[in-house]
């Protein structure tokens, strides 16, 4: 009996390691393992053994079907894994080839730019505040301390619908909204589009667009606004940006200023770039002048304040190093693809 | 405004700037003072190794017809030999000579300015030895306008005193560097080398030095003139003085030089004595032939309407009634503050002349310069508004010059007219001084000075800086009481007083500090959100921002064939546009996107998919012509597409956005009106609606439309009102729990006429699905030959679900039989 089962193992291990394909291993699994297959043949002539032994060549006989059975499978997985690696084969990719995008459009450079900033900000705790672009002429010049008479309020820059309304020149007159509502602190950023009488060149466009900033409280120092836009300037041009005030001009602040940052081509050596000056213009900032917290109603003696405007296409321009301000309005698609 | 170290070492005589980095550090510091440089030069950049030389020799080349053999004399070093074809040089003449391995910045064959200038070497020309080179004017490049008279060729400095070996900067006082400021509207002041030597003064920390004007007036003729203001608002002051005996001739070479440097061309002592006040104290004046005056009589009025007038330079005028002039007892013979005119100008025959310095109306000088089309120094400057009482001051060292320069003899009396708030004042001599220009006292303390800076600059500091600028300060206590000119109209407050310190002290002696307000963090608000939504779903659905004009030409209305009644066309209109094309606030965004559109098509781009955000203009009362209120500014998502574009691309972009931005409600949408939507295809268009909010249309552009535009592709075009799908949102955002039971779904596969439109079918599905039916979806349209003629195939699938239990067949089918019952009824089976 037990050479016969020895026999059994040895004549389907070799009939199994023959087989050529998974088909001849499920006939065989049958012929061997199934229900009129030779292990249960086997279990039939177990009967004919004397008692005491039946036992152990039951045990002999289970270990053979586990042997038979496991040596199936390993040749099924065996041919599986054989046939997936032609497969394989079969499939390769040239991977040489283009890529399939998502089809996503893209931001225009102005707008890029101005959540650059915006983004610095929020985070800061400013709000977002909106204005008319159709705009009283009190709100963009007389609130702003800039009377009648002005020469800031030339026809030559300013175009106007009629006596009392006109296309805003700067988004401050969003700063004399906010602060007639008289809500302080005020911590805002306002942006927008804005006009001036320039006709369209490389550097000059009649509409573009402006942000501005606000900060009203009662203990705001110039020593405030210097912080806060170096903070802006690193953010912006890397962190390695220096910053320069230079005293200037504007009507509705006092002490007023303009702030340079280092080249951050030649990082202040002087190069093309800046016209060898090592230092660019960027935005105009200063105190609120007095007059204009007044007219705006609020105490100047009680509250202070600071405040900043910038070109954003200036910023775009730069960062971007795109050197014709009419591309920012021609939109071809060539160009916008690029941000 | 011009000016140059040598003007400055005037008033601050301890001023040193020497070379190209001490112009730059000069260049640079007062930047940050707030007097910013625009441009500057030095004058003898790339002079090198240049004299003054006597030609002691003069011979034909023997060899060359067109060269000369010079023997030249240049001092202690000997006599060299130069080989020059200039023809004006003649044997005793004194010329400027480059000596071999010299430098000039520039060539007379060459416009190009290369950084290093030329170099001359020694050569030999046609066989002769040539050691250096005599030079041009434009070779030692200085423009050749500030000469008058000047020979081409060889420069000739017989005007100049000097000999030979001399250095020619110093000989031509190019030692010297030009600057050029840029002046903001604040500081008329500084529009005079006075103005920028006391900015320099107290940059630098130099002593400024002023001295005072006399005159010392050894003739006198009582009444020489009576002057009468007759335009009140125009002219606040007018002084006069009369100088007899004039002798025109050149002025001494320093007055000429200093003129040169700041690009001035000297003409004759008296055009440059006025000339030089003016660039000194930035007061411009005029000299009449005083005895062309009819009847010794001066009246400031305005001229009648289309009066004409000849200037000095010859050239006729036709005036108005603004154009303020002086005028004699004959009529005008001046525009005021602009130029005087043909009939009393100044000739070599000229005896006596009158001087005028005067205040005009500095809005009225603009305009009236802008008008008649004439700019000149004099207008450029009166219309900054100037200092009435400078120009006392000026008149007077116009006179010192006189007399300085042996020019004529000014008589001692001066006769002025100003307007005060009694009217019209005559008055002469003594009686001028109670004119003194009046001195506004201020009082600041020095702590809030700080408290505005952030600065804790010490009171005696402060003191230190304002009195450098003549804003001259006592101390009492913690406060500056500060003596204001006149001629620092910019400051009135204690923060005027904190710029001024601290420019002075430095902007980077600041600290860097952050406002310490109580304010909590900001959320975005919902407007804000909206957009943000609109960006994400335009970005993603391929398109790419653009930015267009607000404004625009009324005829876009024609190409986009509006009707003429249509409200598009009531524009909000600029009144002083650029022109035409700049003249109208947009009331729609589709002619922005289409002028974008056809760029792109003319620039052969394919497949271009365009947005912008951006308002449209609305009168807030239809058809007013002067609009008395604020219009409705509308914040518009505006798409445009050629190529890859259908109209179910873009529904479907709409549909897209209206769920991210949270909207429930189904929306409605209904074919355009298309006398209201004239550029659409009449058949390829809708209006959006949730519930009565029209909230989008967009279309197919019609193709007269887009001829217009040059274009010859389909165009689709979809404008979002942004404003109302705000106010529609809502951005919270709940749970669903996954369905616990599975779904059945069945499709429906169905033959339609051709009339029966899809939201037929879909009402009917809705009406009999019950509320078992979770969802149903248009899979697949087919027309064409295998179907019956004028039908087309529609098939949906639709899909059940229960939320309590496993739906079983029989319920599911129910519903299906009384869909398909219901269709029937409407012509509509199902597809055998």
């Amino acid at each position: 009996m037990q050479e016969k089962i020895e026999e059994l193992k040895r004549k389907a291990k070799q009939t199994i390691d023959e087989a050529k394909d998974s088909k001849t291993l499920e006939d065989l699994r049958i012929f061997l393992l199934g229900k009129k297959g030779k292990i249960t043949s086997l279990m039939q002539e177990l009967k004919d053994i004397p008692k005491e032994e039946k036992p152990a060549f039951g045990k002999l006989i289970n270990e053979a079907r586990d042997y038979i059975e496991n040596s199936i499978n390993d040749s099924l997985l065996k041919f599986k894994e054989d046939l997936y690696k032609k497969q394989q084969i079969l499939e390769a990719i040239d991977i040489g080839l283009p890529g399939k995008k998502p089809n996503f459009g893209h931001l225009h450079p102005c707008t890029k730019a101005y959540l650059e900033v915006e983004e610095i900000f929020h985070k800061m705790g400013y709000k977002v505040v909106e204005g008319p672009e159709i705009e009283y002429d009190e709100y963009n010049f007389e609130k702003l301390n800039i009377p009648k008479a002005h020469p800031a309020r030339d026809e030559q820059d300013t175009f106007y619908i009629n006596d009392k309304i006109l296309l805003r020149t700067q988004t401050s007159p969003v700063q004399a909204r906010v602060m007639e509502k008289g809500e302080i602190p005020i911590r805002i950023i306002s942006t927008g589009r804005v006009y001036r009488s320039d006709s369209v060149d490389a550097t000059h466009s009649p509409t573009f667009n402006q942000i501005e900033g606000l900060v009203i409280d009662e203990n705001i120092t110039f020593s405030d606004l210097k912080g806060t836009l170096s903070e802006l300037a690193k953010a912006l041009f890397g962190s390695d940006t220096k910053t320069r005030f230079r005293p200037h001009h504007f009507p509705f602040t006092e002490p007023s200023a303009e702030m340079d940052v280092s080249c951050f081509k030649c990082h202040g050596k002087g190069c093309k770039f800046c016209k060898k000056e090592g230092w660019i213009e960027i935005l105009g900032c200063g105190m609120v002048h007095p007059h204009v917290l007044e007219m705006c109603g609020l105490d100047k003696n009680k509250y202070k304040g600071f405040a900043f405007g910038m070109g954003v296409e200036r910023i775009a321009l730069l960062k971007y190093e795109i050197d014709d301000m009419r591309l920012l309005y021609e939109n071809d698609i060539r160009f916008l693809k690029q941000f | 405004m011009k000016t140059s170290i040598k003007f400055l070492k005037r008033f601050v005589p301890k001023l040193e700037v020497n070379n190209e980095a001490e112009d730059r550090d000069f260049a640079e510091r007062i930047t940050l003072s707030g007097t910013k440089v625009e441009t500057y030069k030095r004058l003898n950049t790339n002079i090198e190794k240049v004299v003054a030389c006597r030609l002691i020799k003069v011979e034909k080349h023997k060899d060359a017809d067109k060269l000369f053999v010079c023997m030249c004399d240049i001092g202690t070093n000997g006599n060299i030999q130069i080989v020059t074809g200039a023809d004006n040089i003649y044997e005793g003449m004194m010329c400027p000579c480059v000596l071999a391995g010299g430098k000039v910045p520039a060539s007379a064959h060459d416009d190009k300015i290369p950084e290093n200038g030329y170099t001359i070497k020694k050569g030999t020309l046609r066989g002769i030895e040539s050691n250096g080179m005599l030079c041009s004017i434009q070779e030692l490049g200085v423009e050749k306008d500030l000469f008058q008279d000047l020979v081409d060729g060889i420069f000739d400095l017989k005007e100049f005193n000097c000999s030979p070996g001399d250095d020619i900067s110093k000989v031509m006082g190019l030692d010297n560097t030009f600057y050029d400021f840029e002046i903001t509207s604040n500081r008329v002041d500084c529009y005079s080398t006075l103005g920028i030597a006391r900015e320099t003064s107290a940059t630098f920390g130099l002593d400024f030095i002023k001295a005072k004007t006399i005159v010392k007036s050894n003739t006198s003729e009582k009444n020489y003139i009576d002057i009468e203001i007759k335009d009140k608002n125009k002219c606040s002051i007018y002084a006069s003085r009369l100088v007899k005996n004039i002798k025109i001739e050149k002025s001494p070479m320093w007055m000429q030089e200093l003129l040169r440097s700041v690009g001035i061309r000297p003409i004759n002592n008296i055009v440059d004595i006025t000339n030089y006040v003016m660039m000194e104290y930035g007061y411009p004046m005029h000299a009449y032939n005083y005895d062309s005056i009819k009847d010794k009589k001066i009246i400031i009025k305005c001229a009648q309407k289309n009066e004409k007038f000849t200037t000095l330079d010859d050239k006729e005028y036709q005036l108005d009634e603004d154009t303020l002039c002086i005028c004699d007892n004959n009529g005008i013979i001046g525009l005021a503050g602009i130029m005087g005119g043909e009939n009393s100008m100044i000739t070599n025959d000229t005896k006596n002349l009158l001087l005028e310095c005067a205040n005009f109306d500095g809005t009225n000088i603009r305009l009236t310069s802008k008008k008649i089309g004439i700019r000149t120094e004099a207008s450029n400057l009166f219309e900054k508004g100037l200092d009435k009482y400078l120009s006392l001051e000026a008149i007077d060292r116009a006179c010192e010059l006189i007399e300085e320069l042996n020019a004529g003899e000014v008589c001692k009396e001066k006769i002025v007219a100003y307007i005060d708030d009694k009217g019209n004042n005559q008055l002469i001599d003594e009686s001028i001084n109670k004119l003194n220009a009046p001195i506004n006292q201020i009082t600041v303390s020095a702590k809030k000075i700080n408290s505005i800076l952030g600065t804790s600059i010490e009171k005696e500091k402060m003191k230190d800086i304002l009195d450098k600028i003549e804003l001259f300060t006592k101390i009492d206590d913690d406060n500056l009481i500060i003596d204001v000119p006149s001629w620092r109209k910019d400051i009135h407050i204690d923060a005027d007083i904190a710029e001024e310190v601290i420019r002075f002290v430095g902007y980077d002696k600041i600290e860097e500090t952050y406002p310490n307000t109580n304010i909590s963090p900001e959320l975005k608000s919902k407007k804000e959100k909206t957009l943000d939504k609109a960006y994400d779903i335009a970005l993603h659905s391929g398109f790419s921002e653009a930015k267009n004009y607000s404004f625009e030409s009324k005829k876009v209305y024609d190409k986009l064939c509006f009707e003429e009644d249509a409200i598009e066309r009531d524009t909000i209109k600029i009144l002083n546009p650029l022109g035409e094309d700049f003249s109208q606030m947009r009331t729609q965004l589709i002619n922005g996107m289409m002028l974008s559109l056809s760029f792109n098509y003319r620039n052969k781009n394919k497949d271009v998919k365009l947005f912008e955000i951006a308002k449209k203009y609305v009168k807030t009362n239809p058809n007013e012509d002067i609009i008395s209120t604020l219009p409705i500014e509308t914040n518009i998502l505006s798409l445009g597409a050629y190529g890859n574009i259908d109209f179910l691309i873009m529904k479907g972009i709409i549909e897209e956005l209206l769920i991210s931005l949270g909207i429930k409600r189904k929306a409605k949408y209904i074919i355009c009106d298309h006398t209201k939507r004239p550029y659409y295809h009449q058949g390829r268009c809708a209006d959006v609606f949730i519930g009565k909010e029209l909230v989008a249309h967009f279309g197919e552009i019609n193709k007269n439309v887009s001829d217009n535009y040059d274009i010859d592709r389909r165009v689709y075009i979809s404008q979002i009102n942004i404003d109302i799908l705000e106010k529609l949102s809502n951005f919270d955002c709940y749970y669903k729990p996954i369905p616990k039971y599975p779904e059945i779904s069945r499709d429906l596969s169905l033959i339609v006429p051709f009339d029966k439109k899809v939201e037929l079918i879909e009402s009917i599905i809705e009406k009999n699905g019950s509320k078992l039916l979770e969802s149903f979806k248009l899979f697949d349209i087919y027309e064409g030959t295998q179907l019956k003629e004028g039908f087309k195939s529609i098939s949906y699938s639709l899909s059940f679900r229960s939320n309590d239990h496993t739906l079983v067949d029989e319920e599911v089918d129910t519903i299906i039989q009384k869909i398909i019952g219901d269709l029937s009824q409407n012509g509509i089976e199902l597809r055998k």
